[in-house]
Formats: structure tokens, sequence, C-alpha cells
């Protein structure tokens, strides 16, 4: 095993160890840990494919930004430790053997498939990146903005109070 | 043992250096935190620490030696993994931004053997750098929810709001830079900033065309004053309204580590704001001075060895009398190292960008001994509604400053 290898299996190891944790534990505030380490070792098996500027962007945005909102309104409503209930009538009866289908079905179509080499990336990924954001893809990028400002115009309409 | 060295360089070179960074670093941090008692003091006029050895100088030992034996309650009712998680992490983040800032162009040579002033070298080292301290918050907010007290909750809630609204303008403020630099690599920022306009004046990002960055700058400090929370922005821990703030249930060493990750942090900002805005480790004299300023480094490191040996065998305690002659001595000594000839073009680099730095951390040290804390809600709406459009606006003008020429060429055709 080449150190690589060694690496993606500590990424995605602790990813899934991340994601199980993220739905076992009990507070808030421990889902919302377990989900932040989840983003930080995707942000790792992205280093690892060569991709620098999507693993810095995925912990400043997801890690930096977004999990930060999500810890700073948990500690707001000093939301507690969650009631444990037993499993809802719908998910024993669609969730669990749905979850085993997926489960294997992802696992045949993926058996005794060779890991393709990744690609070789250009040396200078980031510059590439931003190359085709800004000319090939340019619209759908700028088409992505608006929509993202409509959300906010949205987000400030309804947190504003009527007068 | 040679042989060992040479077959495992790839792993023990970059431990040797940590070893190294993180020593000079926390004793840096150390001194950091006696040169600001000093300074606040002569601000507010009073003498600052005086008692523990001359000058006060071994009063950061006894600080050291109190955190460590100090007794470590736990408060009942904490969130334990969390409450002990928050120190080590805000540390850890602290200590890792510095790996990729370079110290200095030439690299460290002992024989056939060379490697680069800085731990490591990535292509995105800015990038790499925002991603950690955007991390940053969590060791501050998680301490604050951990300690299951008022207080701290308040100072973590807040920390939390300021560093996410301030980070957004300290990002914006660095677009400028890179759209002329074109490069996210520390070094390749420095080599851009090169030359001197009619030999005089450094082509700093500060100064340089096609649009001074000093909106940029004092945008980027400000922000990255805020995200440091330091005065006038240390509302997570003001002490007149939150006892301590995020920190008020931490004690010992747990206390000492948000402490050290404070100074780490100050330390890579103010090396951060040097690389971007002052050109890193170029000096900013004029290049026909070159042969006489290359020996600047051992006038200041001798003139202040002189000083300290003086001002030592006056000093009124025998301890004093001894150690601070010493001392004098020693840095006269280093100053004479820096004026050998294999040594007086490599200390140039290293010399001015450590300069640069302190300068910055006095200006911290100066802004604490008197500015006042802001209001929380002045906080906000300053952050939002001035700096925020200031760093916007200033990414505008960048880059329509760098197609203005084309865009004239057009119009004239």
């Amino acid at each position: 095993m080449s150190a690589e290898h060694v690496l993606f299996f500590l990424f995605a190891g602790i990813a899934v160890l991340g994601a199980v944790s993220l739905i076992l534990q009990r507070h808030p505030i421990h889902s919302a840990l377990s989900l932040i380490v989840v983003m930080i070792s995707l942000a790792g098996l992205y280093l690892l494919l060569g991709a620098e500027f999507i693993a810095a962007v995925q912990v400043i945005v997801y890690g930096g930004a977004i999990m930060v909102l999500f810890v700073f309104v948990i500690m707001l409503l000093n939301a507690g430790v969650e009631e444990r209930t037993n499993l809802s009538r719908m998910a024993r009866y669609a969730g669990v053997p749905l979850s085993v289908v997926f489960t294997a079905a992802l696992a045949w179509r993926l058996w005794g498939t060779s890991a393709a080499a990744p690609r070789p990336l250009p040396a200078d990924t980031t510059r590439a990146l931003s190359m085709m954001l800004f000319r090939e893809y340019v619209l759908p990028f700028e088409l992505t903005s608006i929509l993202i400002l409509i959300a906010i115009l949205g987000a400030v309409v309804l947190a504003k109070k009527e007068t | 043992m040679s042989d060992f060295l040479t077959a495992n360089a790839a792993v023990l070179v970059p431990l040797i250096k940590v070893a190294v960074l993180l020593f000079i670093l926390l004793t840096a941090v150390a001194y950091i935190t006696w040169l600001e008692r000093k300074v606040v003091a002569h601000i507010q006029s009073r003498w600052g620490p005086e008692r523990v050895g001359p000058h006060g100088l071994l009063q950061p030992l006894a600080d050291g030696a109190k955190f460590l034996l100090k007794e470590d309650p736990t408060p009942a009712g904490v969130d334990k993994f969390v409450y002990y998680f928050a120190p080590f992490f805000a540390l850890a983040l602290a200590l890792t931004s510095i790996t990729v800032i370079p110290f200095g162009p030439h690299p460290i040579r002992i024989g056939d053997f060379e490697t680069p002033l800085s731990i490591t070298e990535i292509d995105i080292s800015l990038l790499f750098l925002f991603a950690i301290t955007s991390l940053g918050v969590y060791g501050v907010a998680l301490a604050g929810w951990a300690s299951n007290s008022k207080y701290p909750l308040l100072g973590g809630l807040r920390s939390a709001a300021q560093m996410v609204s301030y980070e957004l303008a300290m990002t914006l403020s660095v677009v400028g830079v890179l759209l002329v630099a074109g490069t996210f690599n520390l070094r390749e920022i420095i080599a851009a900033q090169q030359g001197h306009y009619w030999g005089l004046v450094p082509k700093w990002f500060l100064f340089a065309a096609p649009l001074p960055q000093l909106v940029g700058f004092l945008c980027f400090f400000t922000a990255a004053v805020a995200e440091t929370n330091r005065v006038p922005f240390d509302l997570p821990e003001a002490e007149t309204e939150l006892v301590a703030g995020f920190h008020t249930e931490y004690s010992s060493f747990k206390f000492a580590m948000f402490f050290m990750a404070e100074y780490v942090s100050m330390i890579t900002v103010s090396c951060l704001a040097t690389i971007l805005f002052f050109g890193g480790w170029l000096s900013p004299l004029p290049p026909a001075t070159y042969p006489i300023a290359k020996y600047l480094p051992t006038l200041v490191l001798a003139g202040f060895g002189l000083f300290v040996f003086v001002d030592g065998i006056r000093y009124r305690t025998v301890a004093g009398k001894i150690v601070l002659p010493v001392l004098g001595a020693a840095l006269i000594a280093a100053g004479a190292i820096c004026y050998l000839p294999g040594v007086v073009d490599w200390v140039q680099g290293p010399f001015w960008l450590l300069g640069k730095v302190f300068l910055f951390i006095f200006f911290y040290m100066w802004m604490r001994g008197t500015l006042p804390r802001f209001r929380y809600d002045q906080l906000m709406s300053f952050g939002w509604k001035f700096l925020f459009p200031l760093a916007l606006a200033n990414v505008v003008l960048t880059s329509l400053a760098m197609v203005w020429p084309e865009i004239l060429r057009v119009v004239a055709r």
C-alpha cells in the first residue's frame, strides 16, 4: 500500500465514523462537531485527488461558515439532549429495508471494479478551474450566484419584522 | 547515524524544523506577553513587571511555572469532551497556520544539504491560511458553550458572530492583492513586489500600481484585529461586562493554551499583513544603498546589545549586573555573526520580515494601551455596513484599474 492508499483509507474511515457519530450522538452540538469532522475529512480526500482549491474552499465554506452558523444557532437556542424514541413505523418498514437495498446495490455495482487512477490534473489547478468557471461556464456560474442572492433576499424579507 | 539522517530526510527535516520553530515561537510568545505588559504599563505611566529578574525579564518563566503547577479544577456540569477539546483545538489551529509562512528568500544550507525557511511550501498557502483561520472560531465558541455558564456562553456567541462577520471583510480585502499578484503562493506574492519606483519608493502592494492597496490593507488589518479578538474588538472576553468571557471557567494550563493561541495568531496575522502589503522580506531601502544597508542587522543587534550591556552594568541588583551584561554581550555577538560575509546576505530577508512583524505586534500593544472597546451593535454595524462594502469597493476599483488601459484602447478605437 502506498502512502496515498493509507491516507485515503484514513480520511475515508474518519469521514464514515464521523457520519455514523453524527447520527448516534444525542446532543446537537456533538452531532454538529461530527459533521465538521466529516467536512474536513472530505477536504482531505479532495486534496488526495489533487484538487487543492476545492479542498480549501470545502474547509472555508462548510467548515468555517455553514457549520459555524449551525453551532451558533444550537448555542443560541440552548438546545438540550434529545429524547431517544424507538424506531417509528415509517422507519421500521420503509427506512431500514430501503437502506439495506441501497447499500447492497452500491456494493454490487462497485464490487470488482478496479479503482481507475485519477486523471493527471494540470499543475496549476486553481488557475485552470477559474479559467473554466469564468470562460466556459460563466453563465451557469452567474445564474447560481443570482439564485443565492434571491435566497438571501428571501431570508431578509422573512426575518424583517412587519411594521 | 549520517546514513539514517540522509535516508529519512523527508520525515526528519520537517520534524526538526517544526521543533525549532515551535521553540522559537513559544519563546517569542512568552516575551511578547512580557513586552506587552511593559509597553501598556509605560503608556499608562506604570513600571510593569519589575520584580522577577532584572526588568522583570523572568516574569514569563514565572507565569509559565504558575500555569503548570496551579490546581486545574473542572467545573460541575461542563461538557467534558468539548471543554477539554476547545483549548487544544484553538492552540493547534494557531500553530498550524504559521507552518506555511516563509521567513526568508534563501534556504538554510548545511554542507550539500539545503532546506527552505518555512515548514512547508504549498501552492495555495494563502487559501490554506484562510481555511485554518476560518476554523479558529470553534475554539472560542465551543469553549464558551462547554463551560455551562452564562458569561462564557455570551462570550462564545459574540465571538462566533464577530469572527464570521469579519472573516468576510478580511478575505475580500486580500482579493485586491491577489488580482495584482495573480497567485495564492506567498513566496510569489512577495516576488511580485520586488523593485523600486525611481529607485526610491518600494513597489510594495501598499503603494504599487495599478491601484495602491491602502484601503485593502486598512480593511485587512482591522478585520484581522477582530479575528484575533484583540482590543478594540475583544468583546468575547470583555472583562468589564463578561468577567473574562469565553475563558472564565478555564484555569491553569488550559487557560494558558487560549492565551498562547491568541498571541500565535497575532504573530501569524502580522506575518500575513507584512507579506501581502509590505513586501515581506524585501528591504524598503533603495537598492543603491545596499552595500551599506546590508550591515543594518549588525548595527541594530550590536547597538541594542551595547545599550543592554551598559544598562546592565548600572543595574541596581547584583543578579541584574550579571544577567543583563551577558545578554547584551550575546546580542553583540549575534550582531557580529550577521557581519560575517556568508551570513550577511542570508540574514537580510528574515531581518526585514521580522522587523516589520515586530512593528505590527507593537501596534497591537499600542492599540491595547490606548483604545476603548467597541459596543456590540457598533461592532456589527461597523463590520457589515462599513468594512465589508469598503473591501468590496476596493475589489471593484482594483479590477477596474487593472483593465483600464484596455478599456482606453477599446474606446480610442
